[in-house]
Order: C-alpha cells, then sequence, then structure tokens
C-alpha cells in the first residue's frame, strides 16, 4: 500500500473550518419492514448462508424523498431550531426518486425550510451523505451561514440473487450542522481521501449495481477507510484508545470488523454503531446512521471517529467530540434503536412488491 | 397531468398546514376560504402537530385508477389533537389491527404518481401508529 | 283540482348493463314514454339530471343532445348535476320552472350511462363526487365513505352488521316484484350475514350495484292540461334541496345527516304534512348505512335505530327495491324514485302495491348526504 499518510510532504492538513462547528442536531429513520438473509437464501440458494440477520425495506409508499423528510423532522426537533434558520439542505442518495426533479427541494419545502436555502442533491456512491455533511461544514464554518442540513439516505439498490440483495437496505440519517456552541456534537477536523477506484457502480438508467466481486476490498474499501482513518489520526495526534466510539462505512459486518482492527480498535468501540446486522447496508446513509446510534447513547466528552466509504468516490474522516447538550437534545425525537425495534418481517414476495420489482405494466 | 392543483397543495399535503382562524381561533384543516365556526375570512396559516386518533376507517382493496398499486389499503378519518378530522390513508401498520382510538400520528408519504410511471410523484400526508414510547 | 304541479306521464328503463344502448338512447327511451303516456304533450323544457356522462361517455351539453335525439329541438335543454341526486335536482328545477309560471310543461330525465366505460377508471369517476382535494387525493372512494359513516355508526350506538340485513332483505323482495330492477331476487337474512366482506364494514348486500339507466316524468301546470290522461294525475306539494359539506370530515356531527334532515322538515312544511303523515318512504340506499341514516333523520327513528324501524315494517320504504333491488343508475336514482312513487299513487305498483296509498315521501342523496333533495308527491 502506498503511503497516504500526514507524514507525507504534500499533506496539505485536516480539514478545520474558520468558525468552530459542530452538529446542532440529528436525526434516523429505518423502514418498518425487515427482510430476512434466510428469505433470499430460500429463493436463490436453497436455504444456505447470507451475511447479515436481516435487512430493513421500505414499505410500498416510501422513498429516499420521504425516509429524508422524516430523518430532518427528528433532527430539527433535536437542534430545536425554526427551519427557517436552515440555509441548506443537501441529501446524498444512489436512489433518488426522479432522475431530474431534486429531492431536496421537496425535502426542503415538507419540513418548512424553503425559499431561501441552499439545495441540492448529491450523488457520490455511499459517500454522498458525509459528502452533503462536508459540504454544509463549509458553509457554517466560513460563516456565510449559522446552519445547513445534510441527509445520506437510500432505498439500496441489489440485483436479485446478488450477494447485495442480502444486505442492501433502506435508511439514512440527517444531520443538522451548526456553531460550535450550540452544537451537541463538535466537529474537530474532517479528512478525504478521493481516488477513481472502480469497484462498484450503476450505469446511468440501469436497476440494479455492478460489483467488482473481492476487489471491492483491499484495492478499493479497506485502502481508502484505512487511508483516511490513519491520516486523521496521525494529522491529529489521536490514537484508536483515545475514541470511545468508531464507526465506519458498513457494507456487511465483517469489513468494518477487520478495518477496526486493523487501526487498533476493539470490538466494543464499534458495536454501538455496527448495525449492518440488522438493518443492512444503507449505502449513503451506512456511517451516518452507525453514528446516530452512537449519539444516542454516548456520554458528553465522548470521542467517535466515522470514515465512511463510497465506491469510485473515496472515505471521508471525521473527528467529533460530544458535548454536555446531548443529555437535553436525544430524548426529543425518535432514537435509532426504537426504529429498528419496530420490526415486522417481511416474505420474499412482499419484499419483491414492496420495493418495485414487480412489473405491473 | 394535474400539475398546477398538486403544485398549489403542496403545503397542506407534504406538513398538514392549515390555518387558524384570526377572528375566533378556530383550528381548520383542511384550509377554507371561509371559517366554517365564525363565518370570518380564514387566511392564516397553520401546522398541525400531526397527532391525532383514528375515528373511524376501512380498508379499500379495489383502488380506483391512480390507486390500484397501492391497494390493500386502509384508510381513516383522523380526528386531529386540534380538532378537525381529516381523511387519510394509514401506513406502516404491519398487519397491525387498527381500532377507532388509536393513537396515529401524520408522517409524508408517497400518495400516488400523477397519471402513469412517467408522472410526477404526488407526496401528502398518511398518518401512523403512534412509534413506541422514547426510551 | 287547485292549480299545481303534476305528473302527467313517466318512463323507464329497467336498471342493467345495456352495452347495446348509448346514452341517448337510454334516455330517448325513458323520455318518449313519460312524453307519450302523458298524451304526447310536446314539454317546454327538459331538465337532464346526469352525474357521469362527461368523464365515462366523454359528453357533456346532454340538454342540447337528448332534446335533439327525439326531435325536440327548440325547447329549453340543460343538464343538472348534483352526484347521485342529480335526478331528484332536475326534478326541482322542473317544478321550480313550472311552479314559478314561467313555463307550463317540462321534461325531466335522469340518465346515466355507466357501461360506457370499464376498470379503474370508472372508479375514479365514481369518486369525483368525493371532495377531490382532500378525500379522493387520499384514495377514497364512495363506497369507503359510507363504510367510514357505518363503522362510526355501529361503534356509536352499538349496532351490530346484521342489524342492516333489513335494507337488502326490504329491496331485494321489492325488486324481485319490479319489472325495472336490476336483481328481481329475494335474499335471506342469511345470504345478507353470510355475504363476502367488500369494504369493510360494508358487504356485498350493503352496497346497492351500479347499473346504466333512465327514467322520466312529463311535469305540466295542471291548469295547462288540456287533455286529462287516463290515469291518476300526481301532485308535487313539497320539494326541497339542502347541502351540507362536501367532505366528511368537515362535518359537525357526522351522523346527524343534518342535509337530509332539513330537507325531508322542509318539503313536509311546504305539503303542511308531517313526515308521519307519508304512506311510504323511498329512501336512498345507495349503501344500507344510508337507509338507516335517513330514516332517522325523518324523524321516523330515534338515531341509531333507523335499521329496528326498517325491520318493523310500519310504513313501507323502498317499495320497488330502491337501489338495493332495482339498481343504483347515479343520476337516474331520483327520477326513478318519482316514478315509483307515481306509480304506487295511481294503483299501478303490482304485487308492491302499497294499499290505498296517498301520499309518499321521496328522498335522494347527492354523496354522504352532502346534497339532500325531498319531494312529497300526493294525489
Amino acid at each position: 500500500m502506498e503511503s497516504t499518510n500526514a507524514s507525507t510532504a504534500n499533506f496539505p492538513g485536516l480539514l478545520k473550518p474558520a468558525r468552530p462547528v459542530g452538529f446542532t442536531g440529528y436525526g434516523a429513520y429505518v423502514p418498518r419492514y425487515r427482510l430476512p438473509n434466510s428469505e433470499v437464501a430460500r429463493i436463490w440458494t436453497d436455504a444456505k448462508g447470507g451475511p447479515v440477520k436481516e435487512k430493513a425495506v421500505t414499505g410500498p409508499d416510501e422513498d429516499v424523498i420521504t425516509m429524508s423528510i422524516e430523518a430532518a423532522r427528528n433532527a430539527i426537533a433535536r437542534a430545536g431550531i425554526s427551519p427557517l434558520l436552515l440555509r441548506a439542505v443537501w441529501i446524498g442518495s444512489e436512489s433518488h426518486p426522479y432522475a431530474v426533479k431534486p429531492s431536496s427541494t421537496v425535502v426542503a419545502e415538507a419540513i418548512g425550510a424553503s425559499p431561501h436555502i441552499q439545495a441540492a442533491d448529491l450523488e457520490f456512491a455511499c459517500k454522498a451523505g458525509t459528502e452533503a455533511i462536508v459540504a454544509a461544514i463549509g458553509l457554517v464554518g466560513s460563516g456565510m451561514a449559522d446552519y445547513a442540513m445534510g441527509i445520506g439516505m437510500d432505498t439500496a439498490q441489489g440485483k436479485p440473487a446478488d450477494a447485495l440483495e442480502y444486505t442492501a437496505g433502506c435508511g439514512g440519517a440527517a444531520y443538522i450542522i451548526g456553531p460550535a456552541e450550540d452544537a451537541l456534537c463538535l466537529i474537530e477536523s474532517t479528512y478525504s481521501y478521493v481516488t477513481d477506484t472502480p469497484d462498484f457502480w450503476r450505469r446511468a438508467e440501469q436497476k440494479y449495481p455492478e460489483h467488482g466481486q473481492r476487489f471491492t476490498g483491499d484495492p478499493a474499501y479497506f485502502k481508502h477507510i484505512l487511508a483516511a482513518a490513519e491520516t486523521m489520526m496521525e494529522a491529529s495526534g489521536t490514537k484508536a484508545s483515545d475514541y470511545q466510539y468508531a464507526v465506519f462505512h458498513q457494507p456487511n459486518p465483517k469489513f468494518p470488523q477487520r478495518a477496526a482492527a486493523t487501526l487498533g480498535f476493539k470490538p466494543e468501540q464499534i458495536s454501538t454503531g455496527l448495525l449492518v446486522p440488522v438493518i443492512g447496508n444503507t449505502y449513503a446513509g451506512a456511517a451516518i446512521i452507525g453514528l446516530t446510534a452512537v449519539l444516542d447513547v454516548a456520554q458528553p466528552g465522548d470521542r467517535i471517529l466515522m470514515v465512511s466509504y463510497g465506491s469510485g468516490a473515496g472515505s471521508d474522516a471525521f473527528s467529533l467530540v460530544v458535548t454536555d447538550k446531548i443529555l437535553e437534545r436525544r430524548d426529543r425525537a425518535t432514537k435509532t434503536a426504537d426504529y429498528i425495534a419496530r420490526r415486522t418481517p417481511i416474505d420474499y414476495g412482499n419484499y419483491v412488491r414492496y420495493r418495485g420489482k414487480l412489473a405491473l405494466r | 397531468m394535474e400539475i398546477p392543483r398538486h403544485w398549489r397543495l403542496k403545503q397542506q399535503r407534504y406538513a398538514l398546514v392549515g390555518e387558524v382562524c384570526p377572528h375566533c381561533e378556530g383550528k381548520i384543516f383542511p384550509p377554507r376560504d371561509v371559517c366554517p365556526h365564525c363565518s370570518g375570512e380564514a387566511k392564516t396559516p397553520y401546522a398541525f402537530s400531526g397527532r391525532g386518533e383514528v375515528y373511524s376507517y376501512t380498508r379499500i382493496s379495489d383502488g380506483p385508477a391512480g390507486f390500484e398499486e397501492s391497494a390493500p389499503y386502509t384508510i381513516a378519518l383522523v380526528k386531529l389533537e386540534e380538532g378537525p378530522l381529516v381523511t387519510a390513508q394509514l401506513t406502516d401498520l404491519g398487519g397491525q389491527p387498527v381500532d377507532i382510538g388509536m393513537p396515529v400520528e401524520m408522517v409524508t408519504r408517497r400518495i400516488r404518481s400523477d397519471g402513469d410511471e412517467r408522472g410526477m410523484i404526488v407526496y401528502g400526508y398518511k398518518f401512523r401508529p403512534v412509534m413506541a414510547a422514547q426510551a | 283540482m287547485n292549480s299545481e304541479v303534476v305528473i302527467a306521464g313517466v318512463g323507464q328503463v329497467p336498471v342493467g348493463e345495456h352495452y347495446h344502448l348509448s346514452l341517448r338512447s337510454l334516455a330517448a327511451k325513458a323520455m318518449l314514454a313519460a312524453i307519450h303516456e302523458a298524451g304526447d304533450i310536446r314539454p317546454q323544457a327538459v331538465f337532464a339530471g346526469n352525474m357521469l356522462a362527461g368523464t365515462l361517455s366523454r359528453q357533456s351539453n346532454l340538454g342540447a343532445l337528448l332534446t335533439d335525439n327525439i326531435n325536440l329541438r327548440g325547447v329549453e335543454g340543460t343538464t343538472v348535476e348534483a352526484a347521485g341526486a342529480s335526478g331528484a335536482a332536475a326534478l326541482r328545477l322542473g317544478y321550480l320552472a313550472i311552479a314559478s309560471g314561467y313555463i307550463d310543461s317540462a321534461l325531466v330525465v335522469g340518465v346515466d350511462k355507466y357501461t360506457d366505460s370499464v376498470g379503474a377508471d370508472v372508479d375514479a369517476a365514481l369518486a369525483q363526487t368525493l371532495d377531490s382535494d382532500y378525500e379522493l387525493m387520499a384514495g377514497l372512494t364512495p363506497v369507503a365513505q359510507a363504510a367510514l359513516v357505518m363503522r362510526r355508526y355501529m361503534h356509536t350506538y352499538n349496532v351490530a352488521h346484521e342489524a342492516f340485513a333489513p335494507v337488502a332483505v326490504n329491496g331485494h323482495a321489492r325488486a324481485a316484484n319490479n319489472p325495472n330492477a336490476m336483481f328481481r331476487k329475494a335474499i335471506t337474512v342469511e345470504q345478507y350475514r353470510s355475504a363476502e366482506d367488500q369494504v369493510s364494514p360494508l358487504n356485498l348486500y350493503d352496497i346497492a350495484p351500479y347499473g346504466d339507466g333512465a327514467a322520466a316524468v312529463l311535469l305540466i301546470h295542471s291548469d295547462k292540461l288540456e287533455k286529462k290522461p287516463d290515469h291518476p294525475l300526481v301532485r308535487i306539494t313539497g320539494s326541497s334541496v339542502v347541502t351540507d359539506t362536501l367532505a366528511l370530515h368537515d362535518r359537525q356531527e357526522m351522523l346527524a345527516w343534518y342535509a337530509a334532515a332539513f330537507s325531508i322538515e322542509r318539503a313536509c312544511r311546504q305539503a303542511g304534512i308531517m313526515p308521519q303523515d307519508v304512506d311510504f318512504f323511498e329512501y336512498d340506499d345507495a349503501c344500507s348505512i344510508y337507509a338507516a341514516l335517513s330514516v332517522e333523520a325523518a324523524g321516523f327513528a330515534r338515531r341509531g335505530t333507523g335499521c329496528e324501524f326498517i325491520a318493523a315494517g310500519s310504513l313501507p320504504v323502498a317499495t320497488m327495491g330502491g337501489q338495493k333491488g332495482r339498481g343504483n343508475s347515479l343520476g337516474g336514482s331520483g327520477v326513478y324514485q318519482a316514478v315509483e312513487a307515481t306509480l304506487q299513487l295511481r294503483g299501478q305498483a303490482g304485487k308492491n302495491q302499497v294499499p290505498g296509498a296517498k301520499r309518499a315521501l321521496i328522498h335522494n342523496l347527492g354523496g354522504a348526504a352532502a346534497t339532500a333533495i325531498s319531494h312529497v308527491l300526493e294525489l
């Protein structure tokens, strides 16, 4: 692995806003329905295997817009601000309902943030959600805005019978970025490691993604996650034991566990934010909904490392510190665990219907 | 395609925005031109909490055009905690039985397509069983 | 006889699936029959009650079409729409036009061509009578609207579903003797009880079947009748239209059926009678719950006891089968009621004859009593 560390000569430093910022509100969303891996296996492999227990599936009337609206409402409830104070609503997703017609304007309208806002939809593989958050950090950190919202949400696509069908789940989270003095969690710095590495893609107008099998491992997921995390830790002078929690992009349970071990994290540091076994891989929502689960239980002073990964996109690392505002704010909206506990298992037939895989005309 | 009317009603549909009467303070949903309580002009927007309970309900297995793909669905009269009744689908039931008096909360969901699958997606309010008490 | 508006002729087509008949031909059969029965009177105006031709038959301006089709060119002609009460609304306008003295005679026709379209578009067309922005867009249908009312009724008054059986049993028993009925077959309480659930709590027998239909009455001022026909003349002595909120959710008191109550009260007051003075009641039973609520609105029964009143049978109701048995021809229904009541008062109702009937109350609803129209007919 080539050196990418902060010690190299051309390392430009971590991203730090001119004005200290943090998360002033956050909100998760997980739909009600679950497709057990055993159902996928029953149809395709004579009931053999499956990497996770089950994955979250949207009801027939849900999509990235509706899920984003609920997560955004949760974030606003926690932040306790008027939605009119938001100056941006940015949504990262691989599953925007329209090819052309933004999700973010519908969400902004529904939460009452329109019309004095920036709004945009990001497509940046599974890193689109954290990219939206980094953009919001820039907007608030520069002083151009006091509050901005970044969302990562997906109704993840997986081809029938493909390995991805076991894990591609639905859900995500919304974050409000605001001034540090109003934050429930400070954002100390971020660092992004971005290359063109084609381990997974979906061509325009294709329903399902293609992926590079084992190529998605070392040169793709691990290379970027580890580079971003190691650079972040080295440049900030921290080590794994300085963090109470770590959250990594989680396409399956094994990848984040191995990445964590390589970086020196113990299993208990990542278990709280490791949701893929029970909701699946929510693509642009995967890392950041792991973080909502952590924020739901973290204590003031806790330090958190979050690293996302998007195929052909790269990784964003975040160094975060929880403030005492977490204690009064986290009970203002539905928690991640409550969404996960609200579960109705469905069979493959209903899954095919709910996810729009049936040709009705 | 009925783009203008869907566009015109987006506030009401997305966020259950009705009115509060400036004369008698009655809460009004859906919005009206004249307050049903005092006959004064009604025009001040008011965002409803979205909390309410089932007043009556039924189940539709043969949806009219535009709702064929939604069927079967449960439709209800929901009594909002601010007073008005609203007609809306119940969603996220997951096989849960419905009863008169069941507490429900508003969510914004896909209602239908305007025309066929090429038309715009109409989003609007539905109600679901109130989520489990937060820990 | 005082100078009054009288029904000089009636005509009707059996309600059903008339695939071979167009909207205009269907109407023509009823219109020509009524004209002929009245002694070939050429009416000065035609009022056409219709609910769905614009959607299901892609046809508007029935006033021109229906008059043109039977060579009544040159007469006044307009369409009247009030959802399921379109027929009664046309009757009301015909009555007003003559009673006011502006015209001497009018042909009132209620017609709908339900089978001109098929599929989910038909259900969507029927649902147009709901509040389009706030009921239809939630996926509501007229039958589901009735189900919402019925569920609340059963909950409020602790009434079991089976209590509604008499509406269907009476309707089908009467329809068996009505040559113009869609289903000429009696049913038992047991059949009602075991019928398939449709839109719960409504089962198959709680919902009147939709069908094509046309009915017509020729109205004339009694002073202007040159030659008295062979049959007795039936007078319209009371007429009233009352509206309520279009959407169910906007009702102050959903089970009060205010429009129905006020319309019955006003029509009876005009006729100088009490509802209890009538010999039979043609209610609107598009869904069985509406029959029960209408009986209560008329004051025949206390709230929550409408079904018991119908079961007791002390007042003949839906004497030719009602919409349940004769069929629901939408905009035709209100005029069918007028035709059927006229036949009863003339003593021409065959096996369904109410002995010695002198006075009738007919009552037609648009939507869930968003519009309620009542007429008192007397010998």
